[in-house]
């Protein structure tokens, strides 16, 4: 009846997990009796959960990121915790077992759950706006994407108390996912939440593409598309590109596990290092999805913030194409040690090189783009500042980690993981970031509370340096990843050292949400009437803050690149023409429902619970059939309902004073 | 039709426009987004046909493509699924005339062409299995099946797909929203073809010499 799902899958005595386990209950309590009382399920269903508007999706993409951001802390915290202690006699306070699935919880969660989903929120939010179009190519997709997403979420952290997560790393390499090394449900987990999440983010692929491709206001022509608007066209080509290779690897490794194929075996003649081939042919190009788009949103902080068009638009819009292309080139340098041979490992080790052009361009563009600007020191500019810093010396340790020669040195050790979260934190998180603080006052129509968002930068990068620099230090002493215990005390001071660092990471985040709190609070204050707080030069200045759910009531015309600079610069006024209707989606429960039920069928392949699963896919099936015979999927917006909001939420330019 | 679209955001931009304008070129944005996620699902066979290549060799002592496949058999499958794309043709045809009843006889052929594809297929996999030659058998097999397996899949998807759609031409003819469902199912099942024609001269005619 329940497959391999019984009471005792439930870890009753792991104290850690209990106690998380209650908190989440109590929390979830909390929340849901919350929302009764306040009588909010209505509005919660009408007006988010059903949404197909890109900003509420973008919104509630970059709130899942951010409730993950501390799930994969808290792994990262115990992480830090468990090896300042764990030397000598010492064992730590968490067993192996448990220990292994921290640290592979930490890597899915951050790279999956957190960092994807607060990238494809920001394109989400921006992208449409920047373009002048009033939603995405398929708004319907998109929120399917989303929920997609948010069901890989929730089945990976269902796992945290139900059965186990995988004890693989992050990557899940065979043997050891094979079901003869890991007979237990943690695989399952892994494959099934990602497949969710991965469905959902190729999906938002293919909406993204097509909504850049098809859907730019007159006049926009690809030269004079945002910056941010680029990397996202680039990134979303790589998902499109790479994420398939993921679903696929991810097919075959379930059919060995579920029905005793010989893709990854040691035996039958199966080849386990074809996996880490084809994981990384994704994985690879992977890095540079969440990183381009932290490079359009440097460039668009950087050159607003400096009051100053972006020095080298050309060579950035180049060197981002660049990077994408290239970035299907390199993925045998995350395994020279394999044993390819000393040509191929050098042609990998020289492509690997060479992407550091394309990047070294981006940077000398925004150092020449602030270079007698007049830049303003606000939170955006500050993680970008720290970003280019950062990322530097990211990116040298990465070169060094390009010779093969060097690589066999450090494959593995704590200086490949300092390198890896020296770009991913240093580049990926602080963009992200500072594109949160850049962007806040767009969607929600009040800006950041400065004094805490600079305290959060200044406890991040503090933080940053005090709990990586060590492992780059521990890396050269030959410790080597993913240990639970050592029983070499010269690693010890280094190691607390770092585990102080991860605290005081711990109090940026806390700032980061004192912030939140503090802004909501003095929201009347922090105001933004005019749609424009920071002088922008892109079009998602020119509405008001936050938008109409139509974005434009009338379709911006674009003549420059920085258009809405450009329309402030010659003083123009807005359209003289009468409003018309507005042709906009209508909000459907379909992506939900489909999402949870996609989750439902996640969780009995997981337990092997068949008749759940045949059950599922039926109704899923029967569901999309249903929803093709809706035809009632769009409606107008009358033209005085559109003359209305206007009238109520247009934008008070100050400069005209 | 796309190539207005392209106009529109192209050189003469700003030159001419009319409230039309406004909205956007749906069955242009439809068949791009459509023809992007064909490129999704080329990446997924390009996976598995790599896949296979490698694995090619790995028979682990047990039989090897030479010994199994029936190119005989195989050439009559084929010719069923290059069939049914030619009336799937005529269907298009058909819909770009707004003959419904024609629409739906040559969706009714190609559905059968699908079928019998997909009934030889059936009985291929269950031969092999019978012989001893299961996926489970090797590495070589393994890849065998999944790669011919997951373009069954797909067709038998697409024979479902053309089911809902001969049942809604009744419903809702063939002019608006239907043109566009119909040109994305034969994107969709053209695609398919040239899949398998790569699964037939990689697979079973390499595998055969």
């Amino acid at each position: 009846m329940f497959g391999k799902l019984t009471l005792n899958s439930v870890p009753w005595h792991e104290p850690i997990i209990m106690v998380v386990f209650a908190g989440i209950v109590i929390g979830g309590l909390a929340v849901l009796s919350l929302i009764t009382w306040f009588g909010k399920w209505r509005y919660l269903w009408d007006e988010w959960l059903t949404s197909v508007d890109h900003k509420r999706i973008g919104v509630m993409y970059v709130i899942l990121a951010f409730i993950m951001l501390l799930r994969g802390f808290s792994d990262a915290i115990m992480m830090r915790g468990q090896q300042a202690i764990a030397a000598n006699d010492a064992a730590g306070y968490l067993p192996p077992h448990h220990y292994d699935q921290v640290f592979t919880a930490h890597g899915v969660i951050m790279i999956f759950f957190m960092a994807m989903p607060f990238a494809i929120g920001l394109m989400n939010i921006v992208m449409p706006l920047q373009i002048g179009a009033r939603d995405v190519a398929f708004p319907f997709v998109n929120s399917l994407s989303f929920w997609l997403t948010a069901g890989g979420a929730i089945l990976i952290n269902i796992s945290l108390v139900v059965g186990e997560f995988a004890k693989t790393g992050w990557l899940a390499y065979p043997p050891l996912s094979e079901l003869g090394y890991s007979p237990d449900v943690g695989v399952d987990y892994y494959i099934w939440a990602l497949q969710l999440s991965g469905i959902g983010t190729t999906l938002s692929g293919v909406n993204l593409i097509t909504t850049i491709m098809k859907m730019r206001a007159r006049g926009m022509n690809m030269m004079r598309v945002p910056v941010f608007t680029w990397t996202t066209l680039v990134a979303n080509v790589l998902i499109v590109a790479s994420f398939p290779i993921l679903t696929a690897t991810l097919v075959l490794l379930t059919l060995d596990r579920y029905l005793g194929f010989h893709f990854f075996t040691v035996d039958g003649g199966g080849n386990p290092m074809m996996y880490i081939n084809l994981i990384w042919a994704w994985g690879h190009p992977e890095v540079y999805i969440l990183i381009l788009p932290a490079f359009g949103i440097f460039s668009e902080v950087i050159s607003t913030f400096s009051g100053k068009p972006l020095f080298g638009y050309k060579s950035m819009v180049y060197a981002t194409v660049c990077i994408g292309v290239l970035s299907f080139l390199v993925w045998v340098h995350h395994f020279f040690t394999m044993g390819a041979g000393a040509d191929v490992n050098a042609v990998f080790g020289i492509t690997t090189m060479i992407i550091s052009i394309p990047t070294g361009v981006k940077i000398f563009n925004w150092l020449f783009t602030m270079y007698r600007g007049k830049v303003r020191l606000t939170p955006p500019v500050l993680w970008t500042i720290g970003f280019m810093i950062t990322f530097t010396i990211g990116g040298m340790t990465g070169v060094l980690l390009a010779v093969p020669g060097a690589d066999f040195q450090l494959h593995n050790s704590l200086f490949l993981i300092a390198h890896f979260h020296n770009v991913i934190i240093g580049g990926v998180l602080f963009g992200y970031l500072a594109g949160f603080a850049y962007w806040f006052p767009k969607v929600f129509g009040f800006k950041l509370n400065e004094r805490w968002g600079k305290a959060s930068f200044f406890c991040w990068i503090v933080g940053f340096y005090m709990a990586f620099m060590p492992l780059y230090v521990l890396g050269f002493m030959g410790m080597t990843r993913r240990i639970n215990h050592y029983d070499n005390p010269d690693w010890q001071p280094w190691l607390i050292f770092a585990a102080c660092g991860a605290v005081v990471i711990a109090a940026g985040i806390a700032c980061q949400l004192i912030q939140l709190v503090v802004s909501i609070r003095d929201r009347k204050a922090l105001a933004d009437t005019t749609g424009d707080p920071w002088d922008g030069r892109t079009l998602e200045w020119s509405v008001s803050s936050p938008p109409p759910f139509y974005n434009f009531a009338e379709e911006p015309e674009v003549t420059e690149l920085d258009a809405y600079w450009d329309t402030k610069q010659r003083n123009r006024k807005g359209p003289a023409k009468p409003y018309g209707p507005i042709h906009m989606p209508k909000s459907t429960g379909a992506g939900f429902v489909l999402a949870m039920l996609g989750l439902v069928v996640g969780f009995a392949l997981v337990w092997h619970i068949w008749w759940l699963a045949i059950a599922g896919f039926a109704i899923t099936v029967v569901g999309i059939i249903t929803h093709t015979f809706s035809t009632d999927r769009d409606y107008d917006v009358p033209a005085e309902e559109v003359a209305r909001i206007e009238a109520l939420t247009a934008p008070r330019p100050m400069m005209e004073a | 039709m796309s190539s207005s679209t392209l106009a529109n955001h192209g050189a003469h931009g700003a030159a001419v426009h009319h409230e039309d304008d406004h909205h956007h070129d749906v069955d242009g944005t439809t068949q791009l987004g459509f023809w992007i996620y064909l490129m999704s699902d080329c990446i997924i066979f390009a996976t598995l046909f790599a896949t296979y290549a490698v694995l090619a060799g790995a028979t682990d002592g047990g039989p090897t493509g030479r010994e199994l496949f029936e190119l005989g058999f195989v050439f009559i499958e084929t010719m069923f699924l290059l069939a049914s794309s030619g009336t799937c043709g005529l269907a298009m045809l058909a819909s770009d005339r707004g003959d419904a009843d024609k629409v739906s006889f040559w969706l009714k052929i190609t559905f059968v062409l699908g079928a019998c594809f997909i009934a030889m297929e059936v009985y291929e996999f269950q031969h092999l299995i019978h012989e001893g030659a299961s996926p489970q058998r090797s590495a070589f097999l393994s890849a065998f099946f999944t790669l011919v397996g997951t373009h069954g899949l797909h067709v038998t998807a697409g024979l479902v797909w053309m089911g809902v759609l001969m049942f809604q031409i009744k419903r809702f003819g063939v002019g608006g929203f239907m043109t566009r469902r119909l040109a994305t199912f034969s994107m969709f099942w053209h695609f398919l073809d040239v899949v398998w024609i790569c699964v037939f001269t990689l697979v079973y005619l390499k595998g055969a010499m």
